[in-house]
């Protein structure tokens, strides 16, 4: 659809107020267009010119925060990273995230997911406790071992896997995409020693077994965290353990300074720490 | 377990459908849950049909003459068409399930590859050798012995 020409756009808003409404209800507002405009930015016209009651979260307006994760045309997607005129039509119809409970129009009540997210231990794990509370350096890790995690560490905690996941909208036990792929991270990290730990909440019903891969998660990620991978990469990792076949690994070992080498010319000296 | 606030929005069996781009996996997901179920009622039924012959030949008889006719040799065929597309799939999951064909974690560049895109091939594969359990099972079904009944 050719947007050249476009001035106004329809939004349909999934509005519901716990104070007086018993259900949610949709209400249309028309809004004037410009070219660049997201759906978001839309959002805030219809508040201001429209509907000063509405609520939504957002926060930094270029896809980092996470916050702004609503269900747009059908899809779940960022308000802020998706641009009106990529949706291919003249109507916006916005609504909460699906498979969260709705606060208040478009605020979903992510609690539920974060309390999983806790769960499941989203730090690292060691038993150096002494280390882990005061550091004295670094933990050594090479850029192979970097790689088995990073991915799933650019997830910004949007829900929107949560919400395009078919097992999530049956299924109110499983932890869901989100949480177990972070899981993963964790597990895969080779500073981490806290497989064990984690394993008691990934068990049972709770667990990455519910995932049967449908693959929404991975589609809808506006960050490409690929949560399907994880859980398939940790259903590996638990197989493995069951047969007594998972690597054990010490975790990563403090990274010493080194001795007896000089800096080379050229290379200033690392400034003063600010905090001590 | 931290209880939810708000009204509740959960998709429930709708979500099985709706709620995200439409990849082909999500239908072979939802096709997977509706050929399950259909499986584990066609299990339930053979249980209760076959257990008649615990009470003897004559109820086994009459057991088995409730369930002849046109209508159970297409009921048995759509049950063959679940089983081969569940079969299929199934090895389909299992491949992946131990971390086989979704590639390995790398650093996400926008457009993003997932391992969905990774894992199609096996998709592709595991719809062919069901198409072709589904062709053998029609042609037993409907050519080789048509009209023979147990």
């Amino acid at each position: 659809m050719d947007f050249a020409n476009v001035k106004e756009v329809t939004y349909r808003v999934r509005r519901f107020d716990p104070d007086k409404d018993r259900a949610p209800h949709w209400e249309e507002y028309r809004i004037p267009y410009a070219p660049g405009m997201t759906v978001l930015d839309g959002l805030w016209l219809v508040k201001e010119l429209h509907a000063p009651t509405l609520a939504w979260r957002s926060s930094c307006r270029m896809g980092v925060c996470g916050s702004c994760g609503m269900l747009i045309n059908g899809s779940p997607r960022l308000g802020c990273n998706t641009q009106i005129c990529e949706l291919e039509t003249t109507t916006v119809a916005v609504g909460p995230l699906p498979n969260f409970n709705i606060i208040k129009d478009l605020v979903p009540d992510l609690m539920p997911m974060l309390e999983t997210h806790r769960q499941l231990l989203p730090f690292i794990v060691r038993d150096d406790h002494e280390e882990m509370e005061k550091p004295s350096g670094e933990f050594w890790q090479s850029p192979e071992e970097l790689e088995h995690y990073l991915q799933f560490s650019y997830c910004i905690k949007c829900g929107c896997c949560m919400a395009a996941c078919p097992t999530c909208a049956t299924d109110p036990v499983y932890s869901g995409p989100m949480p177990l792929a972070q899981a993963h991270r964790y597990n895969s990290d080779s500073r981490d020693n806290g497989f064990t730990h984690r394993r008691q909440v990934l068990e049972g019903e709770r667990g990455p077994w519910r995932c049967h891969f449908a693959g929404e998660c991975s589609r809808v990620c506006p960050k490409g965290v690929d949560p399907a991978k994880a859980i398939q990469l940790m259903k590996r990792e638990l197989v493995a353990d069951y047969f007594k076949l998972r690597e054990q690994r010490c975790p990563a070992r403090l990274a010493e300074t080194p001795k007896g080498v000089a800096r080379r010319e050229g290379i200033p000296e690392a400034p003063a720490p600010t905090v001590r | 377990m931290l209880t939810a606030k708000g009204y509740p929005n959960r998709l429930g069996v709708g979500g099985w459908l709706g709620g995200g781009r439409w990849g082909m996996e999500r239908y072979l997901y939802t096709l997977h849950r509706l050929t399950g179920l259909g499986l584990i009622f066609y299990f339930l039924l053979h249980i209760l049909v076959t257990s008649a012959r615990a009470f003897g030949e004559a109820a086994w008889v009459a057991s088995m003459g409730r369930v002849t006719g046109p209508l159970f040799t297409v009921g048995e065929y759509l049950v063959f068409l679940a089983f081969a597309f569940h079969a299929a799939n199934g090895l389909r999951l299992a491949f992946i399930e131990l971390g086989w064909g979704v590639g390995k974690p790398f650093e996400p560049v926008y457009p993003y590859k997932t391992s969905v895109d990774f894992q199609r091939p096996l998709a592709i594969v595991a719809l062919l050798l069901a198409a072709l359990l589904a062709a053998a099972g029609t042609l037993d079904f409907f050519v080789l012995h048509k009209g023979v009944t147990p």
